[in-house]
């Protein structure tokens, strides 16, 4: 069935259908030809697609540019504090599996400060959207080395030009035990993008994405400036993230079994040409909270009140 | 010889010790256990290294327990010297008279092995703690504890600690049958084989005193209708967090909180919640935060070390007022300090270690039956007052057993189901009270709720701001939250008359030696009381008007503070004890302290002293005098 007939048949005979306006809270305020612009339209679109109602999603965030997502979105929304957002995710999900969770991190505050936490998570493997969008910079403290700025590049840390060689994040996640799902997409890439959030947001466990993204203030000339002049590979498989023809003019599609965990990984050690799309996805793992939540079913009152007395009798003299 | 004497005492302080991994804790357990079947009250603390494998025979290997029983009960604190120390080597033994917390006239009884011990350092360490305890006093009984042993097992290292619960049986003319029920107890996760030996061990233990020992002691029980349970600290808080209603502990591995954890590990999910072992201190903290925002209720375990990493979520619960409880089970410090030993020093830490402004309710519990209450006063005013509640506990209190009344679990509250309902578009997230500062919170899944909370300053709307104004009124509503509670509080109570010559004030777990203290001085017609002050953050009502009805106001802490003998101390140099610190901030008042880091519970004699000391007018001296760096004793493992 064609999306557009969908459409019709949402809007015409369901009674909770909702529309994009359902989805929109503030106007944003980041800059001009900030790629956040196009990751914001996007969750939107996937929303409104899967008909979701915004009072069963969460959006959790740390600090930084990206972070402001959750204030633009018209879901419950916590904004929390720099690099923390997957233990309070964790914590959402633990508490609800009824909830829907949507986590937005950048770059310094999901693979710096938030770097324990986000290996962490990804073996929890907890059920959640995790969107990493990477500008290669610290952009709102102003222009500080991250750990995927360029080596050389120069910043208001590294005014001689950074020294180290950036960090791969594809290749850490993929290496993380229990990984279930890794993308990478860009914001020059829309359709790409909405394709990778709509096959996250299906996904049930950890969907890792990393965003591409430039920050046109302090960081213009990432990925090429953004994306004219970066070589990209687009994985090709039919349950992977459909290339449509017009992307090919960006680069070459390449084959590519996203079940098969040693393709994932030789893949994912691979940053230029930078492979884009799906590259590992395991659909049969167990999520954390569902691990935790099958034991531990509350009891009714007068049971509870039973084994609290039975227990303590353990420690009557 | 005409047959064993039988001593009547009111109570007695049994100290056993042995080398780390011989088994001197189990053998206390137990027979704690047994005296708290017999009906005696009871408070125990644990003598414990840092390491899992000390050196042997070392005095930093020492590892055992201390036992205070009575006819009474409750026992509310550790008490004064020990009448009586059972040691595995010299060693175990010399730590405690190097702690200071054995009578001069003390009962000894003492493994004889190392008379005649191949190494020669351990014959000759052993006549020199055997001649040093004679001359101070001690009595020392040379016990076979080894050579008995092997008569039953191979390996004299799993055993001897049974053969001394035997042993203490005797001493102490308990039912050796009662032991026998403990024992396969302790042991049910065993083999029967070792069980059957345990008792056996033990049965012989028993005779070897029965037959050996010229005087016995007996320590009778006040019979009792009233039902009782005795456990830890940590049990207590763990027993507490479910009957409290609560869904999920977050926590990291830290002494000396983690026991809680691991008991609430083996319960909780009977009770459908679970323990969260996180990757770290603050993720632990961070996932506790998400579930509660969720509107399930969760609490943090953790001791400083930990608290100081948690600090910038503490900070976020305070700003998104999203309902927290966090224990705080205190530890030596800073740093690393001693793990495993009591000090009281986070209570500064807990009040301001969060950056900014940032109120929040801190309580403390001060024996172990109120750790079991506590978390069900925290959680009712978390949630109430969508707060960050910080209640501290700590070594002593964790670790030590103390008998009291069964809580009587019929009467916990049923939980209603969680809240979903609708609520109109325009309901504010932060819907103030401008008296109060109170609101209602909003739970995922509420529709028309929809909204961010954010740990920016915001406003009503929940909505980021950066004026002026709006940063004030949110300072404002968080502040008022505290006053708000306050008012409910209850004046504390005074334990003696309401006015004197000196009111001492103490908070969490040295309130049963500061009340010891005070009862045994007023017997001899001093004037003082004392107070315990559970809420910490709100401080509760009235203070100033106790404190003005007493010549002198002195709080009674585990914390350090210089002293006034020190070498440049000064009025304006002096660093108070924490407690002092606050209430002198509060009251404005000359309040003194005594404060000391012993690494050991307070003892109800020292603080006597300390009292007539300042009624003398030669007070606030805490003996600081230069350790001696003494070569170790040789060990076999150097």
């Amino acid at each position: 069935m064609s999306s557009i007939i969908q459409e019709c048949l949402d809007e015409s005979c369901a009674i909770h259908s909702h529309t994009l306006e359902d989805y929109q809270s503030e106007i944003p305020r980041w800059c001009k030809g900030c790629g956040d612009h196009g990751v914001l339209a996007s969750l939107q679109r996937v929303m409104r697609k899967n008909n979701v109602d915004p009072e069963n999603v969460v959006t959790v965030s740390g600090i930084g540019c990206s972070s402001r997502l959750p204030h633009y979105l018209k879901t419950y929304g916590f904004h929390g504090i720099h690099g923390r957002a997957l233990p309070i995710s964790t914590g959402v999900r633990l508490a609800r599996p009824d909830l829907k969770v949507i986590v937005t991190m950048g770059d310094g505050d999901c693979f710096s400060i938030g770097g324990n936490h986000w290996l962490h998570a990804v073996r929890y493997n907890i059920n959640a959207v995790v969107l990493v969008l990477d500008n290669e910079i610290y952009a709102l403290t102003k222009m500080q080395v991250s750990p995927t700025t360029p080596v050389g590049q120069r910043t208001n840390t590294t005014p001689r030009g950074s020294s180290l060689q950036p960090m791969n994040p594809i290749g850490v996640v993929v290496g993380m035990t229990n990984v279930s799902f890794v993308a990478q997409t860009a914001t020059w890439l829309p359709a790409h993008l909405d394709e990778t959030i709509e096959r996250a947001w299906e996904h049930k466990g950890l969907s890792f994405v990393r965003i591409l993204q430039r920050c046109p203030v302090f960081m213009p000339e990432a990925y090429g400036e953004g994306g004219l002049n970066f070589p990209v590979t687009f994985l090709e498989n039919e349950d992977g993230i459909p290339i449509h023809p017009g992307l090919l003019k960006r680069g070459p599609a390449q084959a590519h079994n996203q079940r098969n965990i040693d393709q994932a990984l030789s893949v994912a050690a691979k940053v230029d040409p930078a492979p884009m799309g799906l590259i590992y996805h395991n659909p049969d793992l167990p999520t954390y909270e569902e691990i935790r939540v099958q034991h531990a079913k509350r009891p009714d009152h007068e049971t509870f009140i039973n084994r609290l007395d039975n227990l303590m009798d353990r420690y009557a003299v | 010889m005409s047959g064993p004497r039988l001593v009547r005492l009111s109570e007695s302080i049994v100290e056993i010790v042995s080398d780390a991994g011989e088994g001197a804790q189990k053998a206390a357990v137990s027979f704690a256990q047994v005296c708290a079947k017999a009906g005696n009250g009871l408070w125990t603390v644990e003598i414990i290294p840092s390491e899992i494998q000390p050196p042997p025979h070392t005095t930093g290997s020492a590892s055992g327990n201390r036992i205070r029983l009575s006819e009474k009960s409750p026992v509310t604190n550790v008490g004064n010297l020990a009448d009586v120390v059972l040691a595995f080597n010299e060693m175990a033994l010399l730590s405690r008279y190097e702690a200071g917390t054995v009578a001069d006239d003390a009962l000894v009884l003492i493994d004889d092995q190392w008379a005649e011990h191949d190494i020669e350092s351990y014959r000759k360490s052993y006549r020199e703690v055997l001649e040093m305890v004679r001359k101070s006093g001690g009595t020392v009984i040379e016990v076979p504890l080894e050579k008995e042993t092997l008569k039953h097992v191979d390996n004299p290292q799993r055993g001897k600690n049974m053969f001394a619960v035997g042993l203490l049986c005797a001493l102490y003319n308990k039912d050796i049958e009662i032991a026998k029920e403990v024992i396969a107890g302790v042991f049910k996760k065993k083999k029967q084989i070792v069980i059957d030996t345990a008792v056996k061990l033990a049965v012989a233990g028993f005779q070897y005193g029965l037959e050996n020992l010229e005087t016995r002691f007996e320590v009778p029980a006040i019979p009792t209708d009233v039902p009782k349970v005795a456990m830890n600290g940590n049990t207590a808080l763990a027993m507490g967090a479910v009957a409290a209603g609560f869904d999920l502990c977050s926590m990291y591995p830290i002494t000396p909180a983690t026991s809680a954890s691991h008991v609430l590990s083996e319960i909780f999910e009977d009770f459908g919640g679970f323990v969260h072992q996180a990757e770290d201190e603050i993720a632990a903290i961070g996932v506790a935060l998400g579930a509660s925002y969720a509107g399930k209720t969760a609490l943090t375990i953790t001791s400083g070390p930990g608290m100081a990493l948690k600090t910038e979520f503490q900070g976020l619960s305070v700003m998104t007022e999203t309902p927290l409880v966090i224990v705080d089970v205190q530890r030596g410090g800073p740093s690393t300090g001693l793990p495993t030993k009591i000090e009281q020093g986070d209570l500064l830490h807990a009040l301001y270690g969060t950056p900014g402004d940032a109120p929040k309710v801190v309580m403390a519990a001060s024996t172990i039956e109120e750790c079991y209450y506590i978390l069900s006063v925290a959680k009712k005013i978390a949630e109430e007052f969508r707060m960050l509640v910080i209640v501290l506990s700590d070594a002593n209190l964790a670790t030590g057993q103390q008998l009291f009344t069964r809580p009587d679990v019929s009467k916990t509250p049923r939980r209603p189901p969680l809240d979903l309902s609708p609520v109109p578009e325009d309901t504010l997230p932060y819907d103030w009270d401008s008296q109060t500062g109170l609101s209602n919170r909003l739970i995922p899944g509420q529709p028309g709720g929809m909204g961010v909370i954010t740990s920016l300053n915001h406003d009503r709307n929940g909505k980021a701001c950066y004026d002026s104004e709006r940063n004030q009124r949110g300072h404002q509503m968080r502040s008022r939250k505290l006053a708000a509670l306050q008012q409910s509080l209850n004046p504390p109570a005074i334990h003696g008359e309401p006015e004197g010559d000196l009111l001492l004030v103490g908070w969490g777990s040295t309130k049963g030696a500061i009340e010891e203290a005070v009862d045994m001085a007023r017997e001899e017609g001093i004037s003082v009381s004392s107070i315990n002050i559970q809420f910490l953050s709100p401080l509760p009502p009235g203070l100033k008007k106790i404190f003005s009805r007493f010549k002198k106001v002195m709080t009674v802490e585990l914390n350090y503070s210089d002293d006034w003998d020190d070498p440049l101390i000064t009025e304006e140099s002096r660093r108070y004890g924490q407690l002092a610190w606050v209430l002198r901030a509060a009251v404005l008042m000359d309040i003194d302290c005594y404060a000391k880091v012993p690494g050991r519970p307070l003892m109800p004699v020292e603080i006597l002293d300390e009292i007539k000391n300042q009624l003398n007018g030669k007070g606030g001296a805490v003996s600081g005098k230069e350790p001696i760096d003494e070569p170790q004793p040789a060990t076999t493992n150097s």
